[in-house]
């Protein structure tokens, strides 16, 4: 490959991928809201 | 207004269903054909630049239109839209887009869905084993000429359409929680058969070569698709393209991400959710998109033949012959995961289609979950048979291009005004991190109250005009110079009068060729007046909602 297409599709590749595994990574790990938090009576609903 | 009833297992379910909405068989054939039409490398750029300013703010539009709804028992987009802005009441007839785009593709997107099945079981069965590359072709063209079957069994391609579609039908029957279980096997299962075929990809190198294609090397085709061409930035072309792939890719602009949504709880976090889903499937495109099908054909068959050649026809008309050169026993397992692959990228999208319907049906006619879903596959099924029946007379084409393509833009574009312009980045800045899990950096506010519509407005403008031949240069040269400005027959306004089948009627001499011709128009009409009726079918139902749910107002008054 020439250097200047395998500079891209790495860095394209590797910036995509640690990304995507930073993100899922943060979904996996951030702990759930506890349970008062989801009724609508806390809400501060903007009219 | 039915009372919320069903909701998400758990968040990664979430994700992995939102995901699985937006990975699609275009993550593998659209993709990598559009960066080859587009300067190869170079497209690369504008795509990144499109996701930020137009992919990612359209998620967190719709991930927040969609739990906006939700909170108040809405699950399809007529009357989320119509919440949004309580002073006009037209808003709920552009939200009719959301439902019906998922229904007109969903029907011919069942069929494609349904040759995955049909070639998985081809593959396990050895059928393509001697046939030479001419005759895997013309075994996809026998496939869709229902007249004729690949094996005995009469009707084949319907009746694998219809078992396709009652595959659907009972998952979605068994409401959120199926189409999570579907999520949760399905997205692992792609992503795995797609690492192992984007390896054998990119490692495959010029051990392809063969007596007929001496130089075959998939370096040839890696360094195509990757080779920056850095003066094709200035072309619009480039950029529209790389917009439109944006837009298809994360099924932005369908409904499907709203109804999803929908079903989130008002204090949980979308803003994460939306990025994390966002990215998986820019991963699944970008890694494993451009390793597959690109590499894999240069490395068998040229680079050449790949430029002429590359298309959506390439996954069942070549990719079958070519896993042939890996052995009987490889062939067969690589032909198994490209197509499980394609199936669960099509299943997992399908899945997502049918909910908006339903979500309508339980809120607004007190459907069960199981009548709402019945009636998705009956309507699917009707919708659908013209696509199956008349595939070679241009129906399903006609169904892609309306349902498929522009009716996502005008949703899209009208969803964007609505959300920024009148329900007002205030609120709707305030909804999109309402519970966030991240902090979404202020510029976004910007980039979505003036960069995403005007982007959107680009490619609508841009879909409507296409110059001739997509050179926009030249066609400005002529517009300039007084010559006005030279539309292609794949613009809007020339596909609405058959500009490109009249050309070709008033150039044809054969009778045969003539007739063919005649005969295309006449399913081109007829495919658009039963889109039309359908959408009109579907805003009846819509003002008879309406109508319901302002005398159960007057009644509780």
């Amino acid at each position: 490959m020439n250097t200047s297409a395998l500079i891209l599709m790495i860095t394209t590749m590797l910036v995509v991928t640690l990304i995507t595994a930073y993100f899922f990574y943060k979904v996996l790990t951030i702990p759930p809201r506890s349970e008062p938090d989801s009724y609508s009576e806390n809400d501060d609903v903007e009219r | 207004m039915a009372a919320q009833s069903d909701s998400w297992g758990t968040r990664v379910g979430l994700i992995l269903a939102m995901a699985g909405n937006a990975v699609g068989l275009g993550n593998f054939l659209r993709f990598p054909v559009q960066a080859i039409n587009n300067g190869g490398g170079a497209f690369i750029i504008p795509y990144i630049v499109c996701f930020l300013l137009m992919g990612i703010p359209l998620l967190w539009i719709e991930w927040s239109m969609g739990r906006f709804g939700g909170k108040n028992g809405n699950h399809s987009t007529p009357f989320i839209l119509d919440t949004m802005d309580p002073k006009r009441r037209f808003w709920k007839y552009f939200g009719v887009f959301g439902i019906f785009t998922n229904v007109a593709v969903a029907a011919y997107y069942c069929y494609i869905e349904s040759w995955t099945m049909s070639y998985v079981m081809h593959s396990i069965k050895g059928t393509f084993r001697d046939l030479s590359q001419l005759e895997t072709a013309q075994f996809f063209v026998k496939y869709v000429d229902i007249q004729q079957s690949t094996t005995g069994i009469p009707y084949e391609a319907i009746i694998f359409y219809i078992l396709c579609l009652l595959l659907n039908t009972w998952i979605l029957s068994r409401g959120l929680k199926g189409v999570e279980r579907v999520a949760r096997i399905g997205m692992p299962l792609l992503i795995l058969f797609g690492i192992f075929l984007a390896v054998r990809g990119v490692t495959l190198g010029t051990s392809g070569a063969n007596p007929e294609h001496p130089d075959a090397s998939a370096i040839d085709g890696l360094n195509f698709l990757w080779t920056p061409q850095y003066d094709s930035l200035t072309n619009p072309k480039v950029w529209l393209a790389a917009a439109g792939q944006i837009f298809f890719t994360l099924s932005l602009g369908m409904g499907t991400v709203h109804c999803y949504s929908s079903y989130v709880k008002y204090k949980d976090d979308i803003a994460l959710n939306a990025v994390s889903a966002g990215f998986m499937n820019e991963f699944v495109e970008v890694v494993l998109g451009s390793s597959i099908v690109i590499p894999i054909a240069a490395g068998f068959l040229g680079i050449d033949w790949v430029k002429e050649n590359a298309g959506f026809g390439m996954a069942f008309q070549t990719m079958p012959y070519l896993f042939q050169n890996w052995g009987p026993a490889i062939a067969m397992i690589a032909g198994v995961m490209w197509f499980g692959l394609l199936f669960f990228a099509g299943i997992t999208s399908s899945l997502a289609m049918g909910t908006p319907w339903m979500g309508f049906f339980q809120d607004e006619f007190k459907f069960t979950r199981k009548q709402a879903a019945w009636s998705f596959g009956a309507i699917t099924l009707i919708m659908g048979l013209p696509t199956v029946l008349f595939y070679n007379e241009g129906v399903f084409d006609e169904y892609d291009y309306w349902a498929g393509t522009v009716s996502l833009v005008i949703f899209a574009l009208v969803e964007s005004i609505l959300f920024a312009w009148i329900f007002g980045m205030k609120r709707g800045w305030h909804e999109i991190n309402r519970g966030g899990d991240i902090n979404i950096p202020h510029f976004f506010k910007f980039i979505i109250k003036y960069i995403t519509p005007l982007l959107l407005l680009a490619v609508f403008i841009g879909s409507v005009f296409t110059p001739e031949s997509n050179d926009w240069n030249a066609a400005f040269q002529s517009l300039f110079s007084g010559n006005g400005w030279p539309l292609d027959n794949t613009s809007l306004i020339k596909m609405i009068s058959n500009a490109g089948y009249k050309q070709q009627l008033a150039a044809a001499t054969d009778e045969t060729v003539i007739s063919g011709l005649k005969s295309r128009i006449f399913y081109t009409n007829a495919a658009r007046i039963l889109l039309i009726s359908f959408f009109t079918g579907i805003s009846i139902l819509v003002y008879i909602a309406y109508k319901k749910r302002a005398n159960l107002k007057i009644q509780k008054l």
